[in-house]
Parts: C-alpha cells; structure tokens; sequence
C-alpha cells in the first residue's frame, strides 16, 4: 500500500499536526524512497507519524497566537488589513501563498464592500466552521 | 553613524522577523485548514460514490430476481399463474395492423393553443437551434413532434455502423462530451461556450444522456435533432443508461411518463427501438477511440463491428443463445402453430431458451481465469424446498412460454426492428446475440478503469469489469490506437487522466451529486488530437459561495444520505451491537462502532472518520447503542400509523419497491393494486431472505392504500413517505450561467493522476 508524496500533507495535517512547508518537505524526505518515485510506503509512514503523535509534534496554532500573528502585520493597528496588504504578506513573506491559494483565502476573508479583512472576526468565524 | 542609526536598523530588521514570522504562522495555520476541508469533501465524495454503487447493485439483484422468477417459480394456483403472467407481460397496443407502431404520430394533432417549437421534416439547422432556444425557456415539446423526431432518429440510426468511423480533415476540431444525465443547463452551457454544432464543429456525445436529472427528454430531443441536421458532424454513443430496464429505476420512465401523460407509453416504446440502435463507440481518425464505460481483456473490435446491435435491448434483460438450444429451437418451430391470441412475454423476445441470469459467468473458459467470479448472481437453489417440486416443472413453464413465445414469429415487420418478433424469414429461426456478443457490449458499456493491472469482473456496479493498465495498452497496441476517450464516472474536476495518460474520462454533469459536489468537463480534440479540457459548473450559486460553503453544503447533503442508509438498517446494527456488548450495559466502544456500521452496511468508508458527524454523543469512548438508533429513527420522518420497523423496511428497500412498481405497471397508467405489490413483495422479500411476516406485508399493503379501494397511486405512495429523491435540490439558480461567471480554465496538461 502506498501513497503520492504530494498527499502527505494532506494526511498529516488532517490528522491535527500543523507543520510548516519547510517541516513537511524534511518529513517527505525523510520517507521517500532512496530513488524518490512521487510514492511513499505506508509500511514506512505508519511508524514515522505514530511517533510524531505521541511527541505531539507540529501542535496547532492557538486563537489567541494566530490573532496576535495578524495584529504585528496591522502596523497601524485599525483592526483590519487591506486586500493588498494581505495580499504582500501572504504572497512575499513567510512560505509564501501560490496563486491558487491566495485566492482562495481571498474569497472567503475579503469583504468586498471594504476590500479588507477584519482579521478577528475571520478567525472567529474559521475556528467555528472547523468544529 | 551614530547608535542611532544602527539601532533603528535593529528595529527595522526585528520588525522585518517579525513579519515574517507572523506571515509564515498564519500560512501554516491556513494550510493546515484547507488540508482538513479536502479530507472532509474526500470523506464527502466517498459517500456519494458508495452509495450511488450499493444503488446499482441493488439494481442487479432485483433483475436476477425477476430472472429467478423466470426460471423457477412454479405458481402453486391459478391466481398467481395469472399474476406471474400479467407481471412478465405487456399489453399490446395499437392491434390494428394498418398502425406502423412508429408512424401513429401523424394521427395526433397539435391544437392551436400549443405555443411550443415546431418541427418539420426534413429538419433544418434552424429548427435544432430552435429547439435549444425553446427548452431553455422552459417550453415543452409537443408529444407529436417528439414522436416523429424518435422515428427520423431511428430511421438515421439504422444505417449507422455499430463503431462511427470520423475524420478530423473536414472539421477543424472534435468536442467530446461525457454523461449529461439530463441536466439541461449543462447542455446549454456547452454549446453557449464552446459553440453550436456545425460543419465546422464536430461533436461527440459518449451515452448516458438520460436519467438522474430532469430534462432528460429535452436532452435527448435536442441531441437528435442536430445528429439529423449534421449527420456528418454529430455523432452519439450508447451509454448504459441508454437502456430502458435501468430507465425505469433511474427517473427517465417517470419523466416521460408524467410529461407525457397521453403518449408517453408510445413515446417509451419508440425510444426503445431508438437506445438499441445506438451506434456503440466512435472512432477518430483511427486512432482515438470513445466509448461509454471502458474495455476489457477480451474486446475486440472487429467482433463489435459484426454484432447486430440492436438485438441487445437491455444489457439486463438479455438473454443468450446457447449451443443446447437447437433442440428446443425445432421444437419451438414446431410449437408455433397455436395460435390463440393472448398477450406477450415483454422479456421473452431475445430468447427462446433457457433464460439464464445475464450476470452468470458462463462457460466462457478461454478468459475465466482472468476474471474473479464474485458478481452476485440469481437466487441459489441450494436449499430451496421449492427447487425441488419446481425442477419438474420447470420444463412445464418452458413449454409454456414457448408456447406463448410461439406467437410471435406470425407478426411482420416492414423495417429492420428488434423488437416482438426477430424472425429472418429465410431461416425460420430467430437471431440472438450469443454470449460472446453480450459481454463485449456489456464490457464497452459498464467497465471502469482500475490502477492495478490485470482484468477481474465489475463486483460493485454488477456488469463489465475492471480494467487495468495493461488491458488498456494491449488494446492500444493491438488496433495501433493513440488513447481512450471514456465517461461513466463522476470526477470531482470533471475530468481524469489514468494508465499513463492513456485513458480520459470524461463528465460532463456538473454538480451531480449536490450545487457544489462536481465541475463538469468537455474536452476538445485539434488536428494533432491533443487533448484539450474545458471545465465549467452550471450553477450560478456555486460561484458565489466558497469553497467552504461548497464543501459544507455537499457535505450536508452526503451526511443526509448516510445517515438514512444507517437508519434502514437499524435492526441489523441493533443485532450486532449487542454481540459487542456482552456485559449488556448498553454500551460499546467507538472501535467496535466503526467495525459494526461497516460489517453491516459494507460501504467501505472511513467511519471512524466520519463519526463525530453522524454519533452526536459519546460518553469518553464509549456509545449508548440504543439511544444512538432511536435518534436516528427520529430524524426521518415517518408516519404515525407506520411502524419504525416498517419504515425501515421501506427505506431500505426504496429503490427496489419502485422498479418493482414500475415493472409491475407494465401499461404505465400509474396505478398498480394491492395485490400485485403483496404478492410481488412477498416474492422479492423471500427471495431476498428479507424477515418480513405475512402480517407485516399486509400492514404495509393496507397503510400504502390510501383512498382503500384497493389500488395505489405510484407516486403519491412515494411522496409520502419522502421516497422520492429530489431530483432539484432547493435553493438551485438554474438559470443559464454568463459566461463572465463561468469558471474555465483550459489545460491541456492536467496534474491528475
């Protein structure tokens, strides 16, 4: 049995880790073959991610973290940032967004009518939709 | 220069960190969100697909069922001889011999109230274009026109190879279309943005253009009529729903039937002749081959060009010619001459031999070794008291309705037709379809394409087979074709590539399952027949709501289902429950949960997964068994004179309950009575060992009768039970989409599979 690479991220994170892209490349490293096929042994996965579980590695990100994150890119501390300055941050900084996702996250956070995100409010609103 | 300077670069720089920081922790925090919403639509997709598959094997059982009855039951009394009879034949209608049975549309007239399209004959690129325009605003057909359509269609049909032969020198392109199931709006969509056929555009439709949704009739109406304008250019393929048997379960017969309250018995028997002369898979440029469903280890395309297709009605109901039939043959022949009027064995016409299940690997030894033999088949005897004094009078029967299939060899037909009676006046006897011919129609129509290699039977849909890469690149390679072109399955983007690239499919019904479950495709083919896809979801709603709202709403509608699947099987889980709680506190774990659900409702999903969605309450690890199933039972609704037990029985029996009806209401009218469901019931619930008492049955005949006068309303039964399955969900903008909203995004290089 085994899996694409690629969906590994998919599985870790759905299983409530929350590693960064940088940690997750390593990992994926970590598993693949000495040839590197695109594939990844379950036989090889299994033991690898039972221990990152039981180390409660790659935690998730409390409320309060996360809101605190977006207050030190709101400069000016208005309470929201705009569509474009969402936009430089998520797409220069950090691990930076593809396209596809920055557009993503665009059409759920964006108000249209403001063109900005009230960064609390999209947290609260997350946080509930995932329990 | 001064530590002024320095210190506001050390700020800067600080700064700079932090924003880093803070973007990459919200990045992180954002994947990890999308990641889980993919698990959920997975989870989600999952569902539809399992259940939609259990919904075809049903299908499969319920037909070797009626084989079953066929080939075994022994009416114990007159009244059940009658019974049987009256269910396994059709009125005939229109007696008078003068009456062409396709030609009785010139005898309807259309008032001068009718605001509908017109047609006329021969057709004009005017007139389809008209059509198009006029369903999409919501007109309707009038029932003269449809018929002499369905007779034009036939008449093209006929003179058409069993594989279309199509060149791309004359068209610049080819567009080929996947299952539209009756979903107008997505029809329409495509021909807005990809353009109206033409000379100069090609168009390829791969089946399954009926059933499911609820403009299918419309569909069909318009395909027709520009394969009758653009003989050249239009090309259809055969689906396996283009197939009266699965018709009758999947909506087709009832949308035709209360469109068309008059005609519409004429209209589906004419579109009987129309499904089987369906040409079987189209060719381009010798190298592109599109079929329906996919191939197996066995097709062989030369054999497919030979068959006479139209001998194969319904891949269901078909039976086989077998070498030990010759006998029975001279037998027959030697039978025909009673000549008492009576009615028609419906199913009888392929074949006067021993019916067998169509789902019977036969001796069929050159590939039985390739195949696993798991397909459900017609009940077993072993251990039937019945088989027993039925074996004896199996013959009996046999001679029975050779008798009455007898009758069939005196009528004529002008016209090559397959249907009643298929004599060659040469031969005397009658052609069927032998085995061979059977699966490699049934294979090109119901197969699926799987990632390992190798050929084994088709176990969850009940016909075809899974195909491997291997199979696919024997074939290529065998007809020096490029790739395969095939539909049958929904894809979640409309699309999939597999076996290397070798195989497409393709799906054109957008949003199948639920607003926001799918994207439908149509992909085009240039001069270098380099795939080219187009993908589109034709419903306004969906763009304007997020993928989280899609994802959400999808999910809602597949918990739904789920959850009513789990309610029809409660007494069941109950069973099982219980063996896991043998210190019969009530309670069980969530593990052993999980193993019941899947033990008993063999879905193969994820349940562990999915349980915080369908068990509200658990106390720590463990489940409160009872309570859990009293829940469920309240969330369906039901009446109060209705049993929970009963209830149950219906909803997990819905499907079949209502293909039994239509089945049983051979003339369409709407009604069947009392007695028919009872008797047909307690023969499909024994059959099927379903414990249900002869009490229980009567109650149920009893509760269904609503007026008491010993007759039932077919729809009304099912609508009060919330049996019908919407086939609109609420809430859906089916307007024709913009094209400023429509989502496209053209890629020739997928990265599926």
């Amino acid at each position: 049995m085994k899996m694409r690479a690629r969906e590994i991220g998919t599985i870790i994170r759905s299983l409530g880790c929350c590693p960064s892209e940088g940690e997750l490349h390593d990992l994926i490293a970590e598993l693949e073959e000495e040839e590197p096929t695109g594939y990844i042994r379950f036989e090889k996965f299994l033991p690898v991610m039972t221990e990152i579980l039981l180390e409660r590695r790659y935690r998730p990100i409390p409320e309060d973290v996360l809101l605190r994150a977006f207050e030190v890119l709101d400069t000016a501390k208005r309470g929201f940032l705009t569509k474009d300055e969402l936009i430089k941050y998520m797409t220069e900084e950090g691990e930076p967004f593809s396209q596809e996702e920055m557009e993503e996250m665009l059409s759920a956070a964006i108000d249209p009518e403001s063109n900005s995100i009230n960064y609390k409010d999209y947290i609260s609103m997350m946080v509930i939709d995932e329990n | 220069m001064g530590s002024g300077t320095s210190t506001q670069h050390h700020f800067a720089f600080q700064n700079a960190e932090r924003a880093f920081k803070a973007a990459a922790l919200i990045q992180r925090w954002y994947r990890r969100y999308m990641a889980r919403l993919e698990m959920r639509r997975r989870c989600t997709w999952n569902i539809f697909q399992s259940i939609e598959y259990a919904g075809q094997q049903d299908q499969v059982k319920l037909h070797d069922f009626f084989s079953y009855l066929m080939d075994h039951f022994t009416p114990s009394s007159h009244n059940e001889r009658d019974f049987l009879t009256r269910i396994f034949t059709e009125e005939r209608f229109a007696q008078d011999s003068q009456m062409e049975k396709c030609s009785d549309y010139e005898s309807i007239e259309v008032p001068d109230s009718y605001r509908g399209p017109h047609l006329s004959f021969p057709l004009l690129p005017d007139h389809a274009t008209a059509l198009v325009e006029a369903f999409r605003l919501k007109q309707q057909l009038h029932a003269r026109y449809v018929l002499n359509l369905l007779y034009e269609t036939k008449k093209h049909l006929v003179q058409l190879p069993n594989i279309n032969r199509v060149s791309t020198c004359y068209s610049e392109e080819i567009t080929v279309c996947g299952d539209l199931h009756g979903q107008l709006d997505d029809l329409i969509f495509i021909f807005y943005k990809n353009g109206l056929p033409s000379p100069e555009r090609s168009y390829v439709f791969n089946g399954d253009f009926v059933d499911r949704g609820k403009d299918s009739v419309e569909i069909l109406m318009i395909l027709f009529a520009f394969m009758l304008v653009y003989p050249k250019e239009f090309h259809l393929n055969r689906g396996n729903h283009e197939d009266p048997m699965v018709n009758l379960r999947y909506g087709f017969t009832k949308e035709v039937m209360s469109k068309y309250k008059i005609h519409g018995k004429e209209i589906l028997r004419t579109l009987k002749d129309v499904f089987c002369w369906l040409p079987l898979a189209t060719l381009i440029d010798e190298k592109v081959l599109i079929l329906h469903g996919g191939v197996s280890d066995i097709t062989d395309l030369e054999l497919l060009d030979k068959i006479e297709r139209c001998k194969i009605v319904s891949i269901m109901r078909c039976k086989t010619r077998q070498k030990s039939e010759n006998q029975m043959e001279e037998q027959r022949i030697a039978n025909q001459k009673s000549s008492a009027q009576g009615p028609i064995p419906w199913f009888l016409p392929q074949s006067r031999s021993l019916p067998s299940s169509p789902l019977r690997l036969g001796p069929y030894k050159a590939h039985k070794s390739s195949r696993s033999s798991s397909i459900p088949s017609g009940g077993s005897l072993d251990g039937r008291e019945l088989s027993q004094r039925v074996r004896s009078s199996v013959e009996l029967e046999l001679e029975r309705c050779r008798q009455q299939a007898g009758l069939l060899v005196t009528e004529e037909k002008e016209e090559p037709s397959c249907s009643a009676s298929e004599t060659d006046s040469d031969t005397g006897e009658l052609r069927k379809p032998t085995q061979e011919e059977w699966r490699q129609v049934v294979d090109i129509l119901w197969s699926d394409p799987m990632a390992q290699e190798g050929c084994k039977a088709n176990t969850i849909r009940g016909g075809g087979c899974y195909f491997g890469p291997d199979v696919t690149e024997q074939l290529l390679q065998k007809y020096k074709l490029q790739f395969l072109i095939r539909s049958h399955e929904c894809k979640p983007e409309g699309y999939e590539f597999c076996h290397n690239r070798k195989v497409l499919t393709i799906f054109s019904a957008s949003n199948y399952y639920e607003v926001g479950s799918n994207r439908g495709a149509y992909v085009k083919l240039g001069p270098a027949l380099t795939p080219h896809i187009v993908q589109y979801q034709a419903n306004k709603v969906t763009h304007t709501l997020t993928m989280r709202q899609r994802i959400s709403r999808v999910e809602e509608s597949a918990l739904r289902a789920l959850r009513e699947k789990l309610f029809a099987h409660s007494s069941n889980l109950l069973i099982e429950f219980k063996k896991h709680d043998v210190d019969k506190v009530g309670l069980i774990t969530l593990s052993d949960w999980a193993a019941v659900v899947e033990s008993v409702l063999h879905l193969g999903l994820p349940w562990r997964m999915l349980r915080p969605q369908l068990v509200n309450s658990s106390a720590g690890n463990m489940l409160e068994y009872k309570s859990w199933l009293k829940n469920l039972a309240e969330e369906q609704l039901s009446r109060e004179n209705i049993q929970s037990s009963l209830l149950e029985t219906l909803y997990r029996n819905r499907s079949n309950l209502e293909t039994i009806f239509r089945i049983i209401d051979s003339d369409h009218s709407g009604f069947i009575s009392l007695d028919e469901l009872r008797q047909t019931w307690k023969l499909f619930s024994s059959h099927m060992n379903i414990d249900v008492t002869d009490d229980c049955i009567c109650d149920l005949a009893r509760s269904i009768d609503f007026n008491k006068d010993g007759h039932i309303d077919i729809n009304e039964f099912l609508e009060a039970f919330r049996l019908v399955e919407k086939t609109c969900p609420e809430g859906d903008a089916s307007e024709c989409p913009q094209a400023t909203n429509a989502e496209d995004s053209g890629c020739s290089s997928p990265g599926a599979c």
